[in-house]
């Protein structure tokens, strides 16, 4: 565990963007308590700028609502649906496309249409489409983002099984009477982990940044306040009140980049040899 | 030799620096090099010794990072050292040539080989369009192609491996330099292709008087061409002097090690006495189909044909061929990795080819491999002593006596209490060696050996062949060595299967095989292995 952490932290970036995580982490831990009022009451007048007397030192909203208090609490929603949807999707495609790449054929002909048909629709205009009908809520939202961005990790998975199967130490784990499922498992997947890693901090980042838009659309879950909710509810008062959709922006620019560099510090940690020839 | 000519390359004290952190400070430390015109001199030594960067250093190639910290390099009047990048540019190609271990990456694969070879006149500003097309296709008629117009309008990978040889060899003569770096030219080549490069290099180093540093790690091929040879060690001349001393009356211990590190071709074993047997292929072959489609027609490549051989119990069978010859090819058939196309195989008089699942993995831990590469054969990810368990985890053994059990093989193959490293904590010899125990765990009666010392130094080769011997011994094991290495056969085999374009042409005792060869294919490949006439003047 040493060993990994010190090669985590030998690149600088993974480390700012591990920080940027513990803070808005604990911002969602804490938003109840630092504002234990709901973030949709009114407390001040509407259109305060931001840094000025008062409580609400990020401003407030077209209808007086405390944007700092919003961010805290919206930023449980983003990172609840970043992690749970990348979980879900990773559930989706690591199964699929290890089997698509493993036993090839007619398998991986079926898997590999299905795979297709998930992308070739629009990810986005599907994610909607799937919320409008499913009433927008946490959930449908996170199957949404869930079901559009699995994808990518089946055929990353199918593309490195690929690769992998007929690499000697696959074939000598068949001779020594390893079953099918025992050599994916225990074989295969640990080898395709860093990619995986790196791809689903990256889908982390997109599903922060796919909720955002549609809860800017309006398709968001009514009863929660989010970021990409305080961004669309000030687009329209953009040129008087800058700071409504600004300070949330931020944060999402911010949380996104985090999830980036720790996938690159995660990879970096996670391969030995790549860590190794750091030296 | 009463009157020395001026030497074309004078490398004096070289030092070569590694970046920080690397096992030594210095790659190359204070050694010194002539090359004169018309000769030939080898550098030999094991991976590692520095032999290569030395001949980096003077075309001006080194890897980043490392440097030349000391010393002088001189080609004629010029300092080589001195020379900044354009300067470099152009020596190399005009002044001085270098041709690569392996021909098909020094080769665009997108572009015509007459267009790459006129693309060198063409870096130097030489000659008219036309012109350098001629050209092209007379360098291609001097390095001996068999239809030079053809080859002129072929993309690389249409030509042999052979044949990529010559046109980087050709492009290298394209200027005709003075000085030709050959950096381990053959080591990817089949024995007769072999010979054929190493004669042509003779030949045109004659012809054209220039001096040739042949870097090698293969006391066969110096045999057969150096002048001059020199011994690197770590990164120093351990000995050097003409090629007669050096190979005849080695000096120094360590060029002594080498040179009896090299299995001898006399030294064939004697009729083996009669065995009882375990393994028998009755008529195996294999038949690949490639590409195809819906509506293409796929291409039916015959690997191994009617191949009908017994493998008696505690005996070594050595299969010997080229590459294409479909040696690998039945011996991944032997293991199961791939289905025969026809035939059978049984092991005790138990037919193994049409087994599936739960009886084929009962048979299957009797018949074990060992791989050719051992850098790609053992999971990076997995910890050496758990991928030995692996195999006896997967046939039920509980986990701590299977980790107990491959502690115990670990020290068996000279690698004790390493158990709990990851594989890339070892040296290829090292890695072999664990692959050996891999193979051991299940216990089976026979093994199957894939070029299995392919990869190694001379040195290291010799030590995993003697610990290959001693375990078969030990453990009453028959063993299937497929090599295409005839003196590496030749020393561990009792019998000798001769493979070419996937057919059996010849079987029988070593000893008879190596020194009455009866197939007209066996006397070609026993005739190209290099530093033959040196083996049997030193036997």
């Amino acid at each position: 565990m040493s060993e990994f952490w010190k090669a985590y932290c030998r690149n600088r970036g993974a480390v700012v963007g591990l920080v940027i995580l513990a803070v808005v982490l604990i911002l969602s831990i804490v938003a109840p308590f630092w504002f234990p009022g709901s973030p949709w009451d009114m407390v001040q007048m509407p259109f305060l700028p931001p840094f000025q007397e008062g409580d609400a030192i990020l401003g407030t909203d077209t209808l007086g609502r405390d944007i700092a208090s919003g961010l805290a609490h919206g930023a449980y929603v983003s990172l609840l649906v970043g992690f749970v949807s990348t979980l879900v999707s990773l559930a989706i495609g690591i199964p699929i496309g290890a089997a698509a790449g493993y036993f090839g054929g007619w398998v991986d002909d079926i898997l590999s249409r299905i795979t297709e048909f998930f992308q070739v629709i629009p990810a986005f205009a599907f994610a909607i489409v799937l919320v409008a009908i499913f009433q927008p809520s946490i959930t449908s939202i996170i199957v949404a983002i869930a079901v559009v961005s699995w994808p990518p990790v089946a055929r990353l998975l199918r593309g490195e099984v690929m690769s992998l199967k007929h690499r000697e130490f696959i074939e000598a784990a068949a001779l020594s009477g390893q079953s099918g499922f025992t050599i994916i498992w225990r074989q295969i997947l640990p080898n395709t982990i860093s990619p995986v890693i790196v791809l689903s901090s990256m889908m982390v980042a997109t599903a922060i940044l796919t909720e955002s838009a549609l809860d800017f659309m309006g398709l968001g879950d009514p009863n929660i306040m989010s970021w990409g909710y305080i961004i669309g509810a000030g687009r329209t008062v953009l040129q008087q009140a800058w700071w409504i959709s600004f300070f949330p922006g931020v944060a999402i620019l911010l949380t996104v980049l985090a999830f980036n560099l720790i996938g690159e510090g995660l990879n970096d940690a996670l391969n030995p040899r790549l860590s190794k020839r750091r030296d | 030799m009463t009157d020395t000519p001026s030497p074309s390359v004078t490398i004096d004290h070289l030092r070569i620096a590694l970046p920080e952190g690397a096992d030594r400070p210095y790659a190359v430390d204070r050694v010194d090099f002539r090359l004169y015109p018309g000769k030939v001199l080898c550098v030999v030594g094991e991976s590692g010794s520095g032999k290569s960067m030395s001949a980096n250093a003077l075309m001006g190639l080194l890897p980043e990072g490392v440097r030349v910290a000391d010393g002088r390099i001189r080609l004629g009047d010029t300092d080589i050292l001195a020379q900044d990048e354009e300067g470099m540019r152009g020596l190399r190609g005009r002044r001085m040539a270098m041709i690569f271990q392996e021909p098909m990456s020094a080769l665009n694969p997108l572009m015509k080989i007459a267009d790459q070879i006129a693309e060198v006149f063409e870096a130097h500003n030489l000659l008219r369009p036309a012109e350098r097309r001629a050209r092209a296709l007379e360098l291609l008629t001097e390095v001996g192609l068999p239809d030079p117009a053809r080859a002129a309008a072929s993309y690389p990978h249409q030509l042999s491996g052979g044949q990529r040889q010559r046109v980087v060899i050709a492009m290298a003569l394209a200027l005709e330099p003075e000085v030709l770096v050959a950096d381990e030219p053959t080591t990817a080549l089949d024995v007769t292709t072999q010979a054929q490069i190493l004669e042509l290099i003779r030949r045109l180093q004659v012809d054209h008087n220039m001096a040739v540093m042949f870097i090698t790690h293969d006391f066969g091929v110096v045999a057969e061409i150096a002048d001059h040879v020199a011994v690197m060690q770590l990164g120093r001349v351990v000995e050097e002097g003409p090629a007669d001393t050096v190979l005849r009356n080695p000096q120094h211990a360590y060029t002594r090690k080498l040179i009896d590190a090299i299995p001898k071709l006399g030294a064939g074993r004697a009729e083996a006495p009669e065995r009882p047997p375990l393994l028998t292929v009755e008529g195996v072959s294999k038949t690949y189909h490639l590409g195809g489609g819906l509506f293409a027609k796929s291409r039916k490549v015959e690997a191994v044909r009617d191949i009908s051989v017994t493998l008696g119990r505690g005996e070594t069978l050595g299969i010997v061929g080229e590459s294409g010859s479909g040696k690998s090819s039945l011996g991944r058939c032997l293991v199961r990795l791939q289905d025969v196309s026809a035939g059978r195989i049984a092991i005790d008089g138990q037919d193994m080819t049409r087994l599936q699942g739960a009886e084929l993995r009962a048979l299957r831990r009797r018949v074990q491999m060992i791989f050719q590469d051992p850098f790609a054969s053992l999971n990076p990810r997995i910890r050496v002593g758990r991928a030995i368990a692996d195999g006896p985890i997967a046939y039920g053994t509980p986990v701590a006596t299977a980790m107990a059990e491959a502690e115990a093989l670990l020290e068996r193959v000279g690698l004790p209490g390493t158990a709990r490293r990851f594989p890339h904590e070892f040296s290829g010899g090292q890695r072999q060696r664990i692959g050996i125990a891999r193979a051991l765990a299940l216990k089976p009666e026979v093994i199957v050996a894939d070029e299995a010392v392919s990869a190694l130094d001379v040195s290291i080769q010799a030590q995993v062949l003697d610990l290959l011997d001693e375990l078969k011994r030990e453990l009453g094991l028959s063993l299937i060595f497929i090599t295409h290495d005839l003196r590496v056969a030749a020393q561990i085999c009792d019998r000798v299967m001769v493979m070419q374009k996937g057919a059996c042409v010849e079987l029988g005792p070593g000893a008879q095989i190596f020194d009455a060869p009866a197939h007209a294919y066996t006397r070609s490949l026993i005739d190209a292995i290099p530093g033959r006439d040196w083996d049997q003047s030193a036997a």
